[in-house]
Formats: structure tokens, C-alpha cells, sequence
């Protein structure tokens, strides 16, 4: 582990001290995704780094590399454009629950069943922190929110088997307590070449932890401890014992035809035929 | 233990553990999960590095601090090589 000044190297120092919240987990998510970068020995100018709109996607406003700030929930198609015309950069998108799940959720199934090769990393603090706290579609089953007030009833996605089921091609889950482990799984995700996917679980203690009595800050890293078991202890859990907790780890990785391999492979096929047959 | 045994032994040293005080947000994260219990707060929250000669490196502290604010400077070079030949 490099100490933090390494890191810093590919902060926006004058931005800081940044906006965020006393404990909230998006900014441990951040260094994790930068001591990601580094250990995938990616240059700073091979990176482009994309968002949407919530809190966790004012990260790529501290990050020094190319950024795009975009719409809520929009964070994917603009990857997908520079992905298109640039293929031969990285790039990864930060997005909040809300932002990928919610309003993002038909293009983050589609990214994936496409098999671009993108990394996304989800800050799942299971609400929207920017907006006060409001449910969105990961946020625990009997989960308090402003618009669950007596508890939430609607069963959440398991955002990682939605991606599996989609089409992506490698899938990982952490939480900001297992930090330490976090950089490795971002980098491999950044490595494979295909839609990746890492999920992880952080705090809001501004709203979520409020609302849910866990209100300090450590106390939601306590809570993601609780919850998070290790994927080859997790299938041998009962299907009751699983209910609640997350399995973390690699969950999936799998080597299928990446979409803008394929899209040069057709535009290079009608090159030739378009050669053949002069118009 | 013998004499040899300890000259080779490298001296105990205490890691330079810094809290950048501008960009702490007072969060407890770093107080609540170090392993070796090196902080104390002030009456305000603010982390103080009261027991550094316990630090063993684990660098939880730096990975889990939410605001990029405190540094745990890496290990010495060999220390062994500092050390006259008997
Ligand atoms: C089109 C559109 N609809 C709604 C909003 C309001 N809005 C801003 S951020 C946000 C959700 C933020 O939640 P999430 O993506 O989980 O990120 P967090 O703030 O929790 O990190 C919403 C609904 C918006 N900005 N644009
Ligand atoms: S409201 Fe929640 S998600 Fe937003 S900065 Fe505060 S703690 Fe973080
Ligand atoms: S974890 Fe960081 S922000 Fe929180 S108290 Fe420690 S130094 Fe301050
Ligand atoms: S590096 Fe580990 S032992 Fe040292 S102060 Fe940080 S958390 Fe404590």
C-alpha cells in the first residue's frame, strides 16, 4: 500500500477541502478508484472519467484527468461516445444508486449486454443523498427514507445480478470498510476488456444514517461488515441466511466479443465491400 | 537473546503519521478502526497522534479516510544496512 501522497498526484488539490459530508464513504470509494488507476499503470492522459449528477458524481470534479459532468443518470452514453470514436482510451464512469439504477437503468443494461469496454464503478449509499435521502431502487427492503417513512416495500435490485443477467462480463462487489481490498477489484475491472462492473457499498450518514440509526459514520462501516460476506461463504449460506447480506468478492468474469472490436470489424467489412462495388 | 541477535534486529521506529488539519472533517473513522489505537481526539473531534510508536503501518486509517486526510509515511529503506558490522 503506497502512502497518500502518491494519490495526490491525481487529485485537483485546489478544489479541496472537497464538498462531501463529514464520513460520507464516497470520498474512501474515490482514493480506492485512484489507487486503482495507479496500480493499473494507466497514464493520467489515457484516462477519461464520466458522471452523471448526484453527490457521488461530483468525484470526477477532484480527479486529474480528462471529466465529463453530465446529465442524472445520462453518465453512460457520453462513455459510450468517447468510447466510439476513442477506443484506445480507458474510461470509466462514477455513479451514484440513483444515477445508474434508477434513471440510468436502461442504458446501464444495455452498456452491458453490448459488451463495451467500460468500467463502472456504483457509490450504492442505497438513497439519494443530493436530493435528501429519497428511496431509489437499491435502498434496503424496510428501509427508512423521506418517501418510504414507514418503511420501504419494494424489494431491491441485486444490482450485480442484473448486470450479470445483462451481459457484463466481469462483476465485483466491496464496501468502503474493505477498502483495503477495493483498488485491486477496480483495477481489474479496468483491465478487462468488456463492461465492468463494481459495486460498492458506502455510507450517507447525512440521510441514510439517519434515518436508519446509524447515524456516525463508523457506524455505517460497521454496518457494511455486518452485511458483507465473502462470495464462496455466501453460496453456502440457506437461502434464508442469504436474505440482507451481499456477497463480495468477484462475482462474475467471462471472455465474450467486446462491441467495439466488433463495430471496427464491421466497419472495415464494408470498407471492403464498398471498394468492390463503386458506386 | 543473544548480542548478535539484537545488533541485527532494526531499531523500532515510529512512523510519521500526519492529520492534514484543513481537510479533516472530524468523521471518527480513523479513531473508531485503527487496529493499535494511535489516536486520541481533541474536544472537537480532531484526531491526535498520541501513540505513533504503536503504528503498524496498516495504512487502514489513510485508505478509509473519507477526505484524503491522513498520510502514513512508508517504511524505511533497510535499516539493516545502517547498522555497523559487529
Ligand atoms: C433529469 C433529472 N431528474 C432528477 C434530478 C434530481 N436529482 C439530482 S441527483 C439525484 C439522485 C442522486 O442520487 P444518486 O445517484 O444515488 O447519488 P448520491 O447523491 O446518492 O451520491 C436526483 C434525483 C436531476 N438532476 N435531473
Ligand atoms: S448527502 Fe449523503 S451522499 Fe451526499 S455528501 Fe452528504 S453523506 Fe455523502
Ligand atoms: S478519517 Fe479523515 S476526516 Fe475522518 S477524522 Fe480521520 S482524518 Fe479526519
Ligand atoms: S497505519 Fe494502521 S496502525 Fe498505524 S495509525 Fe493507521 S490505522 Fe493505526
Amino acid at each position: 500500500m503506497e502512502p497518500l501522497s502518491e494519490v495526490k498526484d491525481f487529485l485537483r488539490i485546489e478544489k479541496f477541502p472537497h464538498i462531501w459530508c463529514a464520513g460520507c464513504g464516497h470520498g474512501i470509494i474515490l482514493q480506492s478508484f485512484l489507487r486503482a488507476v495507479i496500480d493499473a499503470g494507466i497514464d493520467k492522459n489515457d484516462m477519461v472519467v464520466v458522471s452523471g449528477i448526484g453527490c457521488s458524481s461530483r468525484a470526477v470534479g477532484y480527479v486529474d484527468f480528462d471529466t465529463l459532468h453530465t446529465a442524472h443518470g445520462r453518465a453512460l452514453p457520453f462513455a459510450t461516445g468517447i468510447k466510439m470514436a476513442k477506443p484506445e482510451l480507458n474510461v470509466a464512469i462514477l455513479a451514484g444508486d440513483g444515477d445508474i439504477a434508477a434513471i440510468g437503468g436502461n442504458h446501464f443494461i444495455h452498456a452491458a449486454r453490448r459488451n463495451i469496454d467500460l468500467t463502472v464503478v456504483i457509490f450504492n449509499n442505497f438513497n439519494y443523498g443530493m436530493t435528501g435521502g429519497q428511496s431509489s431502487p437499491l435502498t434496503c427492503l424496510n428501509a427508512i427514507a423521506p418517501t418510504t417513512p414507514y418503511g420501504n416495500i419494494e424489494r431491491p435490485f441485486d444490482i450485480c445480478s442484473l448486470a450479470i443477467a445483462a451481459g457484463a462480463t466481469y462483476v465485483a462487489r466491496s464496501t468502503t470498510y474493505h477498502a483495503l481490498q477495493l483498488p485491486e477489484l477496480i483495477a481489474n475491472g479496468i483491465r478487462h476488456h468488456g463492461f465492468s462492473v463494481i459495486e460498492v457499498l458506502t455510507g450517507c450518514p447525512t440521510y441514510y444514517g439517519k434515518f436508519n440509526s446509524l447515524r456516525s459514520p463508523s457506524k455505517m462501516l460497521e454496518w457494511q461488515r455486518d452485511h458483507s460476506v465473502n462470495l464462496k461463504q455466501y453460496q453456502m449460506l440457506s437461502e434464508d441466511a442469504k436474505e440482507g447480506k451481499f456477497a463480495i468478492g468477484l462475482i462474475h468474469s467471462a471472455e465474450r466479443p467486446e462491441y467495439t472490436d466488433e463495430y471496427s470489424k464491421i466497419i472495415q467489412k464494408v470498407q471492403v465491400v464498398s471498394q468492390k462495388e463503386p458506386r | 537473546m543473544s548480542e548478535i541477535d539484537k545488533s541485527s534486529d532494526p531499531p523500532k521506529t515510529s512512523p510519521k503519521i500526519t492529520i492534514h488539519e484543513k481537510w479533516c472533517k472530524k468523521c471518527g473513522i480513523c479513531v473508531a478502526f485503527c487496529p493499535k489505537k494511535v489516536f486520541d481526539t481533541d474536544d472537537f473531534g480532531l484526531p491526535l497522534v498520541n501513540r505513533p510508536e504503536q503504528c503498524i503501518r496498516c495504512m487502514l486509517c489513510v485508505i478509509r479516510c473519507p477526505d484524503f486526510a491522513v498520510d502514513v509515511e512508508r517504511a524505511k529503506e533497510d535499516p539493516e544496512k545502517k547498522v555497523p558490522p559487529p
